[in-house]
């Protein structure tokens, strides 16, 4: 035990995590060449496209240093606020992180608030600053930075860069001498922390946890604390770029289980696993069941592929624990299924590897959170809304609560004025601002939630010139003042694109709406009137035109054969397009609310 | 280019069977071309196809080019009808349409070629920018009074890097509206029918018995050898089309080489342009002929699709044609896209 290392990585995105990781399997000689592919942590296509880190992985090093034999368990954790409770657990389960800060860009919100998690968790933090070969590289200053955030010295920020492999034997060293050895107690009943599980086609649910106390072995009965199964250890082995099957995985390591379980909503990240006949009394802290933030309907394009889009889902959720679903059905788009994501990206994500894996295109309608409604009959009882469609009448409704945030944001001074504003704009409130360094604000504000679904990411970036970061933690619901937005596509109320939106912003937001579906509702034959209400009232409206114009151009000899062609290109379009009525609705419409300022 | 020309009509002989029933020199401005030039290329059409025996001989000209002295030669070749490209009779929209010639050229040249020339088509152009209905009715009125028999009327398009785009881009000219156009043409319409005129496909209106027969054929899908530049040709199953680089045309013509490329229609194909076409003239779409040359697959795919236009007033069956409606007719290209068979 003494000779484990259990770490894992913390960086912003683009930081350079992956490519660093990559290094650190080289040098410990983890890796044949054969099986080196650029970013070997990043399994999904997906992730190695985007470059970011959707789900944790672990891999075990083993590394000689001074003549003594170690194993290094490095723990990957994803790069975005989504996934922040899937963080929290992987530095649960270890005792050193290395802080990787790309030395041209410096730290990001992102990353101090993993830092805090896993300052909390007492864990070692070995600073790295990272692309010191960059020629934007400004390591004096970075370098300051970490020393004021983590009141370290100088000499502790190790110097890196993952694409030449500078520096990566100091950080191997760092890891031996800084981080310490796992401590538990062996002959103690079986305690181990769930900090992922991956979806294998052929062998089912793969569980990789971390044990403190007790060791697992293979074909011992097990339990598992939060969900009160058991099973049988069929398989348990550490986790080599392939998994090494074993006979137990002791105190202090990392490993895998397998035992047959198949569906990923039975093994929940942060769970405890102990023995059967004799539990621990020691259940690890911090679980939680992660709750989705973010809903939209997810409606196949073609009505006709709605079981093939139910297939597809289930088998998502077998390896997405987090993606929860009900059907449910609407007026303009039929059936489809009311869907829950852990937040903007999670959806992106989910939306994508339909496309990608099951070759299912997909309609996403309006992304909203979960509200809860009050009515004049039960005051007390929520009613949750997770559809706008479900708010009840307004006359019923007592008062309708929304989630909020702690949202902080790091930028720099210059940018503190209009990342103000536009927090203003989207109601939020300055709770805390902190210069970090001289030119490096800290704001922290309250804020809807909603607000953060609404376009913020991608305000901010503009705002800020790209020198913003920025995490958010949920704080509970507050009641605010709410109205349904809906849109009327020639005179039928189109149920799939309402909102819930404050009152307050209702009227310059149906505006907006109006202005934007005109834009990417094609012409068709006939006028299409568009308007925004709320309840019976017309708020805005804009008109649009038929499509006429190509007739009244020439159509000779060499005319025929491209205007077919144009008019086929047309009618493939509208095979993309959702009938609604008889307006032909395409799909980014049904996203319009969120590309409002575009 | 001349010479070119004529060697390309003699390599490709053996590509026309039949008659031939129409010859057009139309595209670029074949205007600039002298008497001398153009018996050339008629000699050398002539003795290698076969000709009809009153074949239609179009000539499309620009007013700048048609000179007291030029008429007089064309009249003395075969040519026996020509296309004006007037565009319209008031300067304002001569100047924002970039044309070389003015009003008074426009006017002059119709009333020296109508001294020569009996078949005389004129082009008009509708929904330009200011453009007022007013306006737009006397240009119409200047047409119908100068009594020529044929008129082909288009809606100004904004073509990319032109001028007019760029001027309309700074806000210098406002753009140009649909109503507008919709308007125009409703009034042109209306106009041309009460001087007897028959609208007999979308852009082109004939007094009885004066259509043009040229391009009558296109809107049939009957065969046409197109040579020179740019030049398009259609077999009844394949379209080609030259290379519209000149002095490449001309080199590899010299080198006895054909500089087109081709593209083989399937029978879907067809079928769509048939639909396109069709819906434009006042033949209308047969089923029957759909039946014959595409087969009852396509002739119930049709029946089927029509349905909801026929309901909503845009389309009409008359005898065994299906037609566009007055309602109809500017969307009938919609209405075309969606009676087109697609595999997606």
């Amino acid at each position: 035990m003494k000779n484990i290392r259990n770490f894992c990585i913390i960086a912003h995105i683009d930081h350079g995590k992956s490519t660093l990781a990559d290094r650190l399997l080289d040098v410990t000689g983890s890796v044949t060449a054969r099986e080196q592919q650029a970013q070997l942590l990043d399994s999904m296509d997906l992730e190695r496209e985007r470059g970011i880190t959707i789900k944790s992985h672990a891999i075990q090093m083993d590394y000689t240093y001074e003549g003594e034999q170690y194993i290094l368990n490095l723990i990957d954790t994803p790069g975005h606020v989504d996934f922040s409770y899937e963080v929290s657990r992987s530095i649960a389960a270890c005792e050193g992180a290395l802080l990787i800060v790309d030395a041209a860009q410096s730290i990001q919100a992102q990353t101090i608030s993993n830092l805090y998690l896993a300052l909390e968790n007492d864990l070692e933090i070995i600073p790295v600053l990272n692309k010191v070969d960059l020629p934007s590289a400004n390591p004096e200053e970075v370098t300051d930075d970490i020393v004021d955030l983590l009141g370290c010295n100088p000499e502790d920020v190790i110097h890196a860069s993952g694409k030449t492999g500078f520096g990566v034997e100091n950080i191997l060293k760092a890891i031996i001498e800084r981080v310490p050895a796992p401590k538990g107690d062996p002959d103690a009943p079986l305690q181990a922390l769930i900090f992922d599980s991956v979806y294998n086609t052929f062998r089912g649910i793969e569980t990789y946890f971390r044990v403190f106390n007790g060791e697992i072995k293979k074909g011992q009965k097990i339990k598992f604390v939060a969900t009160d199964k058991e099973y049988n250890a069929d398989e348990v082995g550490t986790l080599k770029l392939t998994q090494i099957a074993k006979q137990s995985v002791k105190t202090g390591d990392v490993g895998y289980l397998i035992t047959g379980i198949k569906t990923a909503k039975e093994v929940k990240v942060g769970d405890t696993i102990t023995d059967f006949a004799n539990p621990t009394t020691n259940i690890v802290e911090g679980f939680e069941d992660v709750k989705p933030m973010v809903f939209a309907g997810i409606y196949p394009v073609d009505t006709e592929d709605y079981e093939e889009l139910r297939n597809s889902m289930e088998k998502l959720q077998l390896n997405d624990a987090s993606l929860v679903f009900a059907p449910e059905s609407s007026a303009a788009l039929g059936f489809g299924f009311r869907c829950g994501f852990l937040g903007m990206l999670h959806m992106e994500i989910i939306q994508e590897r339909l496309e990608r894996e099951f070759d299912m295109t997909v309609i996403t309608t309006v992304p909203n959170v979960s509200y809860n409604a009050f009515t004049n009959k039960n005051p007390d009882i929520p009613f949750i809304v997770n559809n706008p469609s479900d708010l009840p009448d307004p006359s019923t409704v007592n008062r309708v609560e929304e989630p909020y945030i702690k949202a902080t944001i790091i930028t720099k001074s210059d940018f503190v004025g209009n990342v103000m504003s536009l927090c203003i704009e989207k109601r939020g409130m300055i709770i805390n601002q902190t210069y970090l360094t001289p030119v490096r604000v800290e704001l922290t504000f309250e804020m809807p939630l909603a607000e953060i679904v609404f376009d913020f990411y991608d305000r901010l970036k503009t705002v800020s010139k790209g020198y913003a970061s920025f995490d958010y933690h949920p704080i509970g619901m507050k009641v605010s003042k709410l109205v349904r937005l809906d849109v009327l596509l020639n005179a039928q109320p189109v149920d799939a694109l309402s909102a819930l939106i404050h009152a307050d912003n209702a009227h310059n937001i149906g505006k907006k709406m109006c202005e934007k579906l005109k834009e990417l509702i094609p012409r068709q034959q006939f006028d299409i009137p568009i308007q925004a209400a709320i309840g019976a009232k017309i708020i805005a409206r804009e008109t649009v035109k038929a499509l006429r114009k190509d007739v009244t151009a020439k159509c000779y000899g060499g005319d025929i054969s491209r205007k077919r062609k144009l008019l086929e290109k047309q009618k493939k379009g509208k095979k993309r397009m959702r009938q609604v009525g008889n307006v032909e609705i395409p799909q980014q419409a049904f996203m319009a609310v969120l590309k409002l300022n575009d | 280019m001349v010479d070119a020309i004529c060697k390309e009509i003699v390599l490709r002989k053996c590509e026309i069977d039949g008659e031939i029933a129409t010859i057009y020199f139309g595209g670029g401005t074949p205007s600039l071309l002298t008497n001398v030039e153009v018996d050339k290329i008629l000699s050398t059409v002539y003795s290698t196809f076969q000709i009809s025996e009153n074949p239609e001989i179009t000539l499309e000209a620009n007013p700048d080019d048609l000179t007291k002295a030029k008429i007089l030669e064309f009249s003395n070749s075969a040519i026996n009808r020509l296309s004006i490209g007037v565009q319209s009779f008031f300067e304002h929209d001569l100047k924002l349409m970039n044309r070389a010639h003015n009003q008074t050229e426009a006017l002059e040249c119709i009333v020296l070629a109508k001294k020569h020339f009996e078949n005389i088509s004129i082009d008009l152009i509708y929904g330009i920018p200011e453009m007022s209905s007013e306006q737009w009715i006397a240009n119409i009125e200047k047409a119908l009074s100068l009594n020529i028999p044929h008129l082909s009327c288009y809606a100004l398009t904004v073509e990319p890097k032109t001028a007019l785009e760029q001027f309309i881009k700074k806000g210098i000219v406002p753009p140009v509206e649909d109503d507008v156009a919709q308007e125009h043409h409703a009034i042109l319409i209306e106009m041309t029918e009460a001087a007897g005129y028959d609208n007999y496909e979308f852009s082109n209106f004939c007094k009885p018995g004066w259509e043009s027969k040229n391009n009558t054929a296109y809107w049939q899908g009957k065969p046409y050898l197109g040579v020179g530049p740019s030049g398009h040709s259609y077999d009844g199953n394949q379209r080609s089309w030259n290379i519209s680089n000149n002095p490449i045309y001309i080199k590899k013509i010299n080198d006895g080489e054909l500089p087109l490329e081709r593209e083989v229609l399937s029978t879907r194909d067809k079928y769509n342009e048939y639909v396109m076409t069709r819906l434009r003239t006042t033949n209308g779409i047969s089923l029957k002929e759909i039946n014959e040359n595409f087969g009852l697959i396509f002739s119930e795919y049709l029946s089927k699709q029509m349905i909801q236009h026929i309901d909503s007033g845009l389309l009409c069956v008359k005898m065994d044609a299906i037609i566009v409606t007055k309602k109809g007719k500017f969307l009938s290209d919609g209405i075309a896209a969606d009676l087109f068979m697609i595999n997606i």
